[in-house]
């Protein structure tokens, strides 16, 4: 794809002694939302930790905006741009929201404009602004995470199962909150298993298995072929 | 205005505010409270652990770094007074040089040790602090043209700061005006003044950024921050911290020597009161200074009492007997950390925020 933000180009990586990665091969489009799919223990989460540097691909190459970001440290990738939202909720429960906000600001100080849109998508935040972050219940948490990753202007936003383990009601406000970062043209790749959320927010779709991606389209293409979703992935999507 | 003073870092509980305010009083008038030379020297070393042991709280309690080398830095500002004294003869001039010098050597010292050592796990960097601590304190030592070994060295303080230079001919509240008193008062604050400096530190955005790191330093990464670099800034400006508060320890003592400065046992004391008072907290750093230099001075004491009033009974004169002194520090240690996991200051505040 030529107008991709971000590629990976045949990328290993090992966790301690396990090769997880054989050989991934993604793009990602800039300005859309790409979702990475699959079963349980595909390399989903593992391919987003090893764009960030967070582990080392040991082969390939990872390209971000046409510079080679394989071997850069995990602080210089974040600096240019990347925001990185973990799938445990990678927030700091000793410092408060706004504590928490303020350091994922790291080019520019937080700009009062985006926090009225950080509270506008996500109100309970403005709530409990100088509560410590571990205080607050799951979704808020995960409210925070995503926050957080909103606290500035990325390029790519890589995003890990955002609404694992959250009630309906707050599904929907992570999927709404989504929805506009996507309207405003941000390139996102997200891990997600509720299908129906991978549905409504990706434009693009990539299926991973044992490590490998085996299927990338449109995401419409999938969300409209039973059989396909069926032989990719099984029937084990979460689907709400 | 105490807000902006204490850099918006408030207590946060009124039993602590309130012990907080006591320690402050206690110590900003304890020449005219408790006079007595043994009482001014211990409220002096109170005042002077405080500072040393709220640098090592930035370290330990707000970047999760263990390090055993706190009392080389320490012994590096004592030092440095010491030998700018000895060399430049008495003077306000050789104390301000030592100091500065001190707290440039730590500064040094601190960021080759950080650059080099902080990128391996905890344990390494705590075994490896120890190591390099050790070979300062033999280096310190063995060098006794320069250091005086192990006698140390003694050296002269301004006039102006003994108890020779009269300010006032008459005494005021009972308490004579003199050099001796001014050095307290320096002693006090230069302590308060480092202490707010350090509550400047961890409540400025790169004390927040240290904090995130403590939590999860792959996060801090993430987020964008260098963790290795953050880790020596925190390490460096703890030991300039502790230099200061070693060099205010010499100008005190009028003395440096390794038993005094360098030794292990201080530093095992420094780790003692920054769990006694709690982790992370600055404030954590008073109550537990305060509380551990006040049981080192005068635990025997009370034993003396308690084992007389217990004299005529079996056992108990025996186990309160003034020699085993050690011995009750070390229970009341153990059960202050059993009572007290978040330290004194983490249990009155209920919860860190």
């Amino acid at each position: 794809m030529s107008n991709s933000l971000l590629s990976l180009k045949d990328v290993h990586a090992n966790i301690h002694q396990y090769n997880i990665l054989h050989g991934v091969n993604l793009e990602v489009p800039k300005g859309e939302v790409t979702m990475l799919l699959g079963r349980n223990g595909a390399g989903k989460t593992t391919t987003l930790r090893t764009i960030m540097g967070l582990w080392q691909a040991h082969a390939g190459t990872i390209e971000l905006a046409g510079m080679d970001v394989t071997r850069q440290p995990t602080a210089q990738i974040a600096k240019q741009g990347v925001g990185y939202v973990p799938e445990d909720m990678g927030i700091f429960s000793d410092l408060t929201v706004e504590e928490n906000m303020r350091l994922a600001a790291v080019s520019a100080p937080l700009s009062q404009e985006r926090m009225d849109r950080i509270f506008l998508a996500f109100p309970p935040l403005k709530t409990f602004w100088h509560s410590a972050a571990g205080n607050l219940s799951g979704g808020q948490k995960q409210m925070l995470s995503i926050a957080r990753a909103m606290a500035e202007e990325r390029q790519l936003y890589l995003i890990d199962e955002p609404t694992k383990g959250l009630a309906p009601a707050i599904i929907n406000t992570m999927a709404a909150a989504l929805s506009e970062l996507k309207a405003k043209g941000a390139t996102i790749l997200m891990v997600e298993q509720n299908f129906e959320v991978a549905k409504y927010l990706g434009d693009h779709c990539a299926v991973m298995e044992d490590g490998k991606i085996i299927w990338t389209g449109p995401m419409n293409e999938l969300a409209q072929d039973n059989e396909l979703q069926e032989r990719l992935m099984g029937l084990n999507m979460e689907a709400s | 205005m105490l807000k902006h003073i204490l850099s918006g870092d408030m207590p946060r509980s009124k039993i602590l505010s309130l012990v907080l305010v006591v320690i402050f009083l206690g110590l900003a008038f304890a020449p005219f409270l408790f006079p007595g030379t043994r009482s001014l020297d211990t409220a002096a070393r109170i005042c002077i652990f405080i500072a040393l042991v709220a640098s090592y709280d930035l370290l330990l309690g707000y970047t999760g770094i263990v390090s055993f080398a706190h009392t080389m830095f320490f012994g590096v500002g004592a030092y440095g007074v010491a030998l700018a004294s000895v060399h430049m003869g008495r003077g306000f001039d050789a104390l301000i040089a030592g100091t500065l010098a001190g707290a440039l050597v730590a500064a040094i010292l601190a960021a080759i040790i950080g650059l080099f050592s902080l990128r391996v796990r905890a344990i390494f960097f705590a075994m490896i602090t120890l190591a390099v601590a050790t070979a300062v304190a033999v280096l310190f030592s063995q060098m006794s043209g320069i250091t005086g070994g192990e006698d140390g060295l003694n050296f002269k303080i301004p006039r102006a700061q003994t108890s020779a230079q009269k300010y006032l001919a008459d005494p005021v509240l009972g308490v004579k005006i003199n050099g001796k008193l001014l050095n307290y008062y320096l002693m006090f604050f230069g302590s308060l003044a480092l202490i707010l400096v350090f509550l400047r530190v961890v409540n400025s955005p790169f004390g927040r950024v240290l904090q995130a790191i403590r939590e999860n330093e792959f996060r801090a990464e993430a987020v964008g921050y260098k963790i290795v670099f953050f880790r020596t800034g925190a390490s460096i400006i703890s030991a300039v911290g502790a230099a200061v508060a070693g060099s205010l320890y010499a100008i005190w003592l009028r003395y440096v020597g390794p038993d005094t400065t360098l030794s292990f046992e201080i530093m095992i004391d420094i780790l003692l009161m920054v769990v006694i008072g709690g982790m992370g907290t600055i404030y954590g750093a008073v109550i537990g200074a305060t509380i551990f230099v006040i049981a080192q001075n005068y635990l025997q004491n009370l034993m003396v009492v308690a084992a007389d009033a217990t004299s005529s009974l079996p056992l108990l004169p025996l186990i309160f007997n003034p020699d085993r002194w050690l011995l009750w520090l070390g229970i009341l240690f153990v059960l202050s950390v059993y009572f007290f996991p978040k330290g004194v200051v983490g249990r009155l505040r209920g919860e860190r925020k």
